[in-house]
């Protein structure tokens, strides 16, 4: 009974306590903050690129694209494991603006609205058709006039909260918009003639915010059918460079994708007397992470470095444990041997410290979490008021895609992290504690007697 | 004395301590019997070997040769486990220093041998007598008021007299006592003394190592150690 009392007296009387409390608490309370900001970044990261590109991507990387899409997309929609299905054109054009003498070449997405808002998070993107998504290439002034759908960065300012300056109307701007076609050989159309462009007019019909920086900053959206022509996949059997897939909830992503993989091969065969055919090959059928895996993968790589940069943390308190106990076990030195003068044994002491070790481990971390779910309820008004105050933000939101600071850590970080504390603290007072153990009574009663 | 009344038993007990380069010889060769019921005062000048010899017949520590028997059994020859259980059961300590821990109550310090026997389970079945004895106790030796107290709240006598109830209350064979008075006034050491003649009065035994006239003039018997030898005489 000595060994579950005397932790308790022992961490209630010792000054060195409260220092051992605190590299447990500091400790807890920085892993906390910087993983729950870091993964909040990149959860939410990849979560938007899951919004934007849906589950699975069957796409080329050649600007020619691939033909029978529509018959792909139709048997698509004919299994069972796919919600919804959209055609994609990703190229790139030269787009100007009827007040600007200069061309920007940019990225165009050919999208249908109806079948794309189904099938990613397109919707959610839009600023003026919010409510009305399918009609996102329909401007508000005339909604007959052909539409396009620009990336918020290239048009709207943000404040230095991050919040976008939006016209409170929708303005009547139009965009010449030049492409190059290609036949299905991949040859400029009337190409040893002359350089041949296609050229339209397109009007602003909404600004599309999707929270991924180079996408928002460098993407026009465009009706699908309308970039077909201008890009001349209308030429011959129609053409184009995506399919995004959204598979039903329930169903597996990866094991989705398989299935979607088998099917095209089936099809491809299916269609290997096609002119065409040869388009197929450059044709990929990935998830969205593989697909994105440029943007997203050296997001997980820092968050993986991070985990490291963590573990030196967890080694610095392991260490400082370490040392603050084997301060504790030498003032304690007298005590240890009372107790084995009453008979105690090497293990009853050895359980006294190491019981006191975590009960350090979990006031440490019970305080160091505490810190931090107070901390990070209030980052963003102190990110907020320092702002207000001195001028400094995090990241400067005129630069960054991002709202506000991630400050959700929900309930496995902090307890994986007071595990970790506590573990810590058992590996850190391990080695004062054996010494505390093997310590020789009479040594210690005779140099406390002198 | 018979040999079969005897309670401690030393043979041949030899000790020495590295000192430097040299091994400095403590006890050289002491042959010792304790009786039971006897109050025995080991004398000697400083650094004779007194508390040394008293350490090895409490298994606080052990000889470099010659043996020790408690009620005819060699110490030597008892495990870890059992050397534990001969501290808290058979034998009761007091120091000079009273060694008191400081973040325990005066109750608590008395209840720390039997907390040590019981365990945790034990301790939930049989803490109300233990709590009970330690009281009665205390009583005895006049701390009814202080059980709640912390050893600094106390005078140097008063925590002697918690350090006696801490050794006696598991009701030990021996009481083995060093200089259980060295650090007191003459008025307190004398109360201290007259516990101890309480004790040997009412059959207990005990071994106590002093410089104090007094206490030895009490005493059944005394051993005189010299140069690390039990002095003739």
């Amino acid at each position: 009974m000595y060994d579950i009392i005397l932790p308790f007296k022992l961490f209630k009387s010792s000054r060195l306590t409260i220092l051992a409390v605190l590299a447990v608490a500091v400790s807890v309370f920085i892993v906390i903050v910087v993983m729950t900001v870091m993964n909040g970044l990149t959860v939410d990261f990849i979560d938007k690129n899951h919004g934007f590109f849906s589950d699975c991507i069957v796409s080329t990387d050649s600007l020619v694209g691939f033909g029978h899409y529509d018959e792909f997309i139709t048997t698509l929609r004919s299994s069972d494991f796919v919600e919804s299905v959209s055609p994609v054109i990703n190229t790139f054009g030269l787009v100007k603006s009827e007040s600007s003498s200069r061309n920007a070449a940019l990225g165009l997405m050919g999208i249908v609205p109806e079948t794309h808002i189904k099938t990613t998070d397109f919707a959610k993107s839009l600023y003026f058709h919010k409510d009305t998504p399918s009609l996102a290439f329909a401007p508000s002034y005339n909604t007959k006039l052909p539409g396009c759908v620009i990336g918020v960065d290239l048009l709207v300012e943000r404040d230095q909260w991050g919040n976008y300056m939006q016209w409170p109307y929708l303005p009547r701007w139009s965009y010449g918009i030049t492409c190059f076609p290609l036949t299905p050989k991949g040859t400029l159309v009337k190409a040893g003639v002359s350089v041949s462009a296609n050229t339209k007019t397109f009007y602003y019909s909404d600004n599309a915010n999707t929270g991924l920086a180079k996408i928002d900053s460098t993407m026009v959206y465009l009706p699908f059918e309308q970039l077909q022509s201008l890009t001349g996949m209308d030429i011959g059997q129609k053409r184009t460079s995506a399919i995004f897939i959204k598979f039903k909830k329930g169903f597996d992503i990866d094991k989705s994708v398989e299935k979607t993989a088998d099917l095209w091969g089936k099809f491809v065969e299916q269609k290997s007397d096609s002119d065409i055919a040869g388009l197929f090959k450059t044709v990929n059928i990935q998830d969205f992470r593989s697909y994105r895996r440029e943007t997203i993968a050296p997001m997980e790589k820092e968050q993986a470095m991070l985990l490291m940069l963590f573990l030196l943390v967890g080694l610095i308190t392991v260490f400082i444990i370490f040392v603050i106990f084997y301060m504790i076990v030498g003032a304690k030195n007298k005590d240890i041997g009372i107790l084995k003068s009453v008979g105690a044994s090497g293990f009853g002491i050895m359980r006294v410290f190491l019981r006191y070790a975590v009960l350090t481990g979990i006031v440490g971390a019970i305080v160091g979490i505490a810190c931090a779910l107070i901390f990070l309820d209030n980052i963003n008004s102190l990110e907020n008021w320092l702002y207000d105050k001195f001028g400094f933000q995090m990241w400067n939101r005129e630069i960054y895609a991002i709202g506000e600071i991630p400050n959700r850590p929900g309930v496995a970080l902090p307890v994986e992290v007071a595990a970790a504390a506590i573990v810590a603290c058992l590996l850190g007072a391990m080695l004062p504690t054996v010494r505390a153990a093997r310590q020789n009574c009479v040594d210690i009663l005779r140099v406390n007697q002198i | 004395m018979t040999e079969n009344n005897n309670i401690l038993t030393c043979k041949q007990v030899f000790k020495s301590y590295p000192m430097g380069a040299v091994r400095l010889e403590v006890l050289k060769g002491i042959d010792l019997n304790v009786g039971r019921g006897e109050f025995v005062v080991v004398k000697g000048a400083s650094g004779s070997g007194k508390s040394t010899l008293l350490h090895i017949l409490g298994a606080l520590d052990k000889p470099d040769k010659g043996d020790v028997f408690f009620e005819g059994k060699k110490l030597s020859a008892f495990s870890g486990k059992k050397i534990n259980e001969f501290r808290n059961r058979k034998i009761g300590f007091v120091f000079q220093f009273y060694h008191l821990l400081d973040e325990l109550t005066v109750l608590q310090n008395v209840l720390l041998a039997p907390m040590v026997r019981a365990g945790a389970i034990g301790w939930l079945v049989g803490s109300a007598k233990a709590k009970k004895s330690a009281l009665q106790l205390l009583g005895e030796l006049g701390l009814s008021e202080r059980t709640e107290h912390r050893p600094y709240q106390l005078s140097g006598g008063e925590r002697q007299r918690v350090a006696i109830a801490r050794a006696m209350i598991n009701e030990p064979d021996v009481i083995l006592a060093d200089e259980p008075t060295g650090n007191l006034d003459s008025e307190t050491g004398n109360g201290i003394l007259r516990i101890f003649e309480k004790l040997h009065s009412a059959g207990q035994t005990i071994v106590m190592v002093t410089h104090d006239d007094r206490i030895a003039q009490k005493a059944s018997r005394i051993i005189r150690l010299a140069d690390g030898r039990v002095a003739p005489g």
